[in-house]
């Protein structure tokens, strides 16, 4: 960012003249300072997982969740600036719920998606308001159209994936879910992979605690967004953990 | 003048001048296999003359849905030209066809909304990928309720049992059009309001197939 500094980064509204957007870009930023967040679409659902980062020993367990139900039928997990998040969460919620009483069924994702993208998007051209400083994936499944994922970004862009990351660990994070079979698999199978590569991405030396989230809207919830339950989650993140230790074995071992 | 004598002996409000078109009616939709099949009569009243005998009250919302209308014709019309309108912009918006419960919730907000200045019943019906061939009936208040087979107008009232004993679940398309022309033909005979001729459509994956049935080639029932 070499442009930083000439006057051309203080507003939304204005473009530098290399044709940038510079609160765009600082919005990005914000995002890539957050804990990571990852959302696989296997054959039969979508699954969330969070790697939240606990700044103080003395928040309660589980307080600031990044993960929400924007309706019975959609997930919604978060990355970036949490208060810039939940007012996404908000809009994508009275977007659901006005979408059901004016139509009488559940929202396409397709149309819940294109509704908040261009929400965000309007926050990218006007000089009074910043752009959001936060990165949303959303999720569902209906036994007619499967499973769908999207992720938006602070640009107001967005596309449909099979697997997605963001936050400090995205580039780890697409690295290990590039190496999975994500078509053919379930979200039994998934969850155990999505609790593992938030493990392994995850950076003790300079974040040191941290919480797992888990959710996912599946065949097997029908079609309903919710938490993993706690038993299985407790077992994953522990497969997760001994998976992680492995690693550092055999690392030890090649020194 | 001796014309209008004749004619205010029998009527003497003259009410035919100022009564409302109404399709005092018989409309039926029945789910089949692959869709639903819709039908029903074509006799449009004002009063006691037949302002029209060969009415379409089969009405085409979208590619998919259709609905039958039965009440005031100018109400039916209206609502129906409403809900066409905002399932097509919705279909824009989408990119696909809407389902038929959207269009049932469109019609179903404006019938109770409006339901002191209404005179409509009325069936949608359709098919959608999401749950295929669908009926949903919305009565005079604004009700709505998804039926798999459903009857409307005042004919409908002299057919009940008949459709509580011939309707079967999964039947084929000719059996649920055989049974559709049947149920619309009793009606029919015992409605001084409904007449004329039957008319059909049959709503499936591939679109609409409409046909007619003209009054000498309708089922023979006994007449006493």
């Amino acid at each position: 960012m070499s442009s930083i500094g000439t006057g051309y980064d203080l507003s939304a509204s204005q473009f530098s003249p290399d044709g940038r957007v510079f609160q765009v870009e600082y919005a990005a930023k914000a995002v890539e300072n957050s804990g990571t967040v990852i959302g696989l679409r296997g054959k039969d659902g979508v699954v969330f997982a969070v790697e939240k980062l606990v700044t103080s020993k003395l928040y309660e367990p589980g307080a600031n969740k990044r993960i929400f139900h924007v309706d019975e039928h959609v997930g919604m997990a978060v990355a970036g600036l949490i208060s810039d998040a939940r007012q996404i969460v908000e809009t994508a919620r009275s977007e659901a719920s006005s979408y059901r009483s004016q139509y009488g069924a559940p929202v396409p994702l397709k149309y819940l998606n294109e509704r908040v993208s261009m929400y965000m998007h309007a926050y990218t051209l006007y000089s009074a308001v910043r752009p959001y400083g936060c990165s949303v994936i959303m999720g569902t499944w209906s036994d007619y159209e499967g499973p769908q994922m999207f992720m938006l970004e602070p640009s107001g862009v967005s596309f449909s994936y099979f697997g997605c990351a963001v936050g400090k660990a995205k580039q780890a994070a697409k690295t290990e879910i590039e190496k999975l079979k994500l078509a053919d698999m379930t979200v039994k199978d998934l969850v155990k992979e999505a609790a593992r590569i938030i493990y392994i991405v995850h950076d003790e030396l300079k974040d040191k605690q941290f919480e797992l989230e888990l959710s996912w809207v599946s065949k097997d919830t029908k079609g309903r967004h919710e938490l993993v339950p706690k038993e299985l989650a407790a077992e994953v993140e522990n497969q997760a953990k001994q998976a992680l230790a492995d690693i550092e074995d055999s690392d030890e071992g090649d020194m | 003048m001796a014309a209008s004598v004749v004619d205010t002996y029998a009527d003497p409000t003259m009410s035919w001048m100022n009564a409302p078109h109404s399709t005092g009616t018989s409309i039926m939709a029945c789910e089949y296999d692959g869709g639903v099949v819709i039908g029903a009569d074509s006799r449009t009243t004002t009063g006691a003359y037949i302002a029209n005998r060969v009415t379409d009250k089969l009405t085409r919302i979208t590619d998919h849905i259709y609905c039958c209308r039965s009440g005031s014709a100018a109400d039916t019309q209206a609502i129906a030209d409403i809900v066409t309108y905002h399932l097509n912009f919705h279909k824009m918006e989408l990119g696909e066809e809407p389902l038929v419960q959207t269009a049932a919730a469109i019609f179903r907000e404006l019938c109770y909304n409006y339901r002191d200045s209404l005179v409509a019943g009325i069936l949608v019906a359709g098919w959608d990928k999401k749950k295929g061939g669908q009926i949903y009936s919305v009565p005079i208040g604004g009700m709505v309720q998804r039926q798999a087979v459903s009857i409307g107008g005042s004919g409908s009232t002299y057919v009940y049992g008949y459709v509580d004993a011939n309707f079967k679940p999964n039947m084929t398309k000719e059996e649920a059009m055989k049974f559709v022309t049947n149920t619309l033909t009793l009606a029919m005979l015992r409605d001084g309001s409904s007449g004329g001729v039957v008319r059909l459509g049959v709503i499936s994956e591939a679109g609409v197939e409409r046909s007619v049935i003209l009054g000498d080639q309708l089922p023979k029932f006994y007449e006493g």
